[in-house]
């Protein structure tokens, strides 16, 4: 019978069946970051669960970190250095592989696991984080679970689940010049809605996915759990594998034959299959607070909830380019990696931003592509320009309580969410690619990037 | 877990679609790494005007007087969507909230509920309108939602059923299948042993 990749992930980690209907999967890989991971091993502790295989679980620092150069374990967050230092503590006491705040190789998880090898084609990866699904990007069946799970995990090396059913998206064609990765995710859900995933594993495929590099696919599968799917995967190919070949935790070569089986059948059948045309992609923003109250960066409001409408503070039928903006920000799981910084700084080079962004951020996703783009000095690009560039963190992707935006701002973000009060309260969040974010910044109201690429 | 059979409540409607745990319990409200002490922030956005001094908001459902005391939330679409915090179920069942009755809940905020007790039911939306603060019955053995002289069938994974129930630990149930895990450990092994680290393979 043919098969999904998923399901062949499915059955190679399915260890038993229970009467009742669930299933016993195998995780090999568990992610821990200090804003849920401390809680769960110290549930464990309290409840004397030792950590079955701790080689395979990895912990970092990235939630409430500080960015700002020169960091510690302070953090503006008010009792922030809780998180950090009762994580710490915890990871040691359990023998797991942390990633700590100066490490050099911090960042944000869905950053550094691949940076690290950690995911690798074909395994099961959690995290007590919903961007897991970002990982997909890389022929995983990675999702983001709660803390009791993480503890199920930790302590058992399997969660129990119920076959979850899949969906097929495929972006057939090609993507237009300025078009990318995280246009094709707000474009999708726009398209079917926030709910649209419903719980389904999807995978994505088709000309325009299989086009994309490997930090791209990171950026489409990230926004799955915008899409409410369960977790998202891209079929492993040669760039997949050269991507991982020789990272610290990935094998040196990935030569045996069974890398080449991590594939769906050309006959697999799937519950949903959803086809999109790629061209018809235009670079998209949001303009509400859902990330599907999205629409193409030309384009105007439509009617939507009225609470959404009060909230953002614009009305049916109005331009979103041209709306001024209070800020900018550029970084999180979504887009933070040094095709993204490349991107941006491209627009942004030789060009500064417009007075009336107040705050202009630039937050590496990890100290890997902080050096990275340094040596390129992409650094230099965005601080003549006048933007912050700050060392590696989730940041104001969400506001913890400590560092946050000028009151009631308007920002435009690289990041996942534009949530009611996500990036501070009161703070209106548009969502869009770094490029998007980028020409924006430099005309202090929100802009269409294919202009500035003509200019 | 405390088991889970009947719940009987006046329903709380709640009924906007993706409601997210952001704003359920926003990153600020969670103060501490443990799992109490997180009620106080629940829907903080929307019920403070001001969330710093806790002055509440009258206009918000949950602050009205019919609905002290409720057990039972009523939500619109994809409930729960966003951040996989489990604050977020913590601070529902800290604040007295044992059922939500939404069209769809999001899949990472469902899972949490059912390790804690919370029941999530599923029902159409025209059905969640029409419970707004009727009293609601809720018998999971018989996976029904019962109110006046209405009545609808839910749907519920067996298992999860069983495990509210029961008020069994994950743990300790999958415990039970360790000769299971430990077989198939050993054959990986074999067989991924890229999968194992700090072993030589």
């Amino acid at each position: 019978m043919s098969q999904t990749l998923f399901d062949t992930i499915w059955n190679t980690h399915l260890v038993a069946e229970s009467g009742t209907g669930s299933s016993l999967i195998a995780i090999d890989r568990v992610f821990l970051h200090e804003r849920t991971g401390a809680a769960a091993l110290k549930r464990m502790a309290e409840m004397g669960r030792a950590v079955l295989d701790p080689a395979r679980v990895f912990a970092v620092m990235d939630h409430i970190v500080d960015t700002r150069p020169g960091r510690g374990d302070g953090t503006l967050m008010p009792g922030g250095e809780a998180f950090i230092s009762e994580t710490r503590a915890a990871c040691r006491a359990a023998g797991i592989t942390l990633f700590d705040v100066n490490d050099r190789d911090q960042g944000i998880v869905h950053v550094i696991s691949p940076e690290l090898g950690v995911v690798l084609p074909g395994c099961t990866l959690v995290a007590p984080d919903s961007h897991t699904c970002t990982q997909g990007a890389f022929g995983a069946f990675a999702w983001g679970i709660g803390s009791s799970e993480a503890e199920h995990a930790m302590a058992t090396g399997t969660l129990r689940l119920t076959k979850p059913k899949q969906m097929r998206v495929r972006f057939e064609g090609v993507l237009a010049p300025g078009v990318t990765a995280k246009d094709m995710a707000l474009h999708l859900i726009a398209a079917h809605g926030a709910g649209g995933g419903k719980g389904h594993v999807i995978e994505f495929a088709g000309q325009a996915v299989g086009a994309l590099d490997m930090e791209a696919r990171m950026t489409l599968c990230n926004m799955a759990t915008e899409f409410s799917a369960v977790g998202a995967l891209i079929a492993p190919d040669a760039q997949t594998f050269a991507y991982l070949a020789g990272r610290r935790y990935a094998p040196a070569s990935f030569d045996d034959p069974y890398w080449r089986t991590l594939a769906s059948d050309p006959d697999a059948l799937f519950d949903v299959d959803i086809i999109i045309d790629s061209a018809s992609i235009a670079p998209m923003v949001s303009w509400g607070t859902s990330p599907e109250h999205a629409v193409p960066v030309n384009g105007a409001v439509p009617q939507g909830p009225d609470r959404a409408h009060q909230y953002i503070g614009l009305a049916p039928g109005q331009q979103l380019e041209g709306t001024p903006i209070d800020a900018a920000f550029i970084g999180s799981c979504t887009n933070s990696r040094l095709s993204d910084l490349r991107r941006a700084a491209a627009i942004v080079r030789g060009r500064r931003i417009a007075p009336g962004v107040r705050k202009a951020l630039v937050v590496p996703g990890s100290m890997a592509v902080k050096r990275a783009a340094e040596a390129e000095g992409l650094d230099r690009v965005f601080i003549e320009a006048g933007f912050e560039w700050r060392m590696s963190g989730c940041s104001l992707c969400f506001y913890a309580g400590g560092e946050g935006f000028p009151d009631g701002a308007r920002v435009m973000s690289s990041t996942n969410r534009n949530f009611e009060g996500r990036q501070g309260p009161g703070i209106r969040t548009h969502i869009a690619s770094p490029e998007t974010v980028a020409a924006s910044a430099l005309a202090g109201a929100i802009a269409d990037p294919r202009k500035v690429l003509a200019s | 877990m405390n088991p889970v059979s009947t719940i009987t409540s006046p329903a709380v409607p709640l009924l906007r679609d993706n409601i997210d745990t952001d704003t359920i319990i926003p990153s600020r409200e969670m103060k501490t790494t443990g799992r109490a002490g997180l009620a106080d922030g629940l829907f903080a956005p929307w019920r403070y005007t001001d969330a710093a001094a806790r002055v509440r908001d009258p206009a918000f459902v949950l602050n009205q007087r019919d609905a002290i005391g409720t057990r039972l939330l009523l939500a619109g679409r994809n409930f729960g969507c966003g951040s996989s915090r489990e604050h977020a179920v913590w601070a529902m069942a800290e604040f007295g909230i044992e059922a939500i009755i939404a069209p769809s809940f999001a899949p990472i905020f469902k899972a949490n509920c059912l390790r804690n007790g919370l029941l999530p039911v599923e029902l159409p939306e025209e059905v969640v309108q029409s419970l707004q603060w009727k009293m609601v019955r809720i018998d999971l053995p018989a996976q029904t939602v019962t109110a006046g002289d209405r009545q609808w069938q839910f749907d519920i994974d067996p298992e999860a059923k069983q495990m509210l129930l029961e008020g069994l630990d994950a743990i300790d149930l999958t415990r039970k299948s360790q000769p299971e895990i430990d077989r198939w450990l050993a054959r990986d092994r074999i067989e991924r042993p890229w999968i194992y680290l700090g072993e030589e393979s």
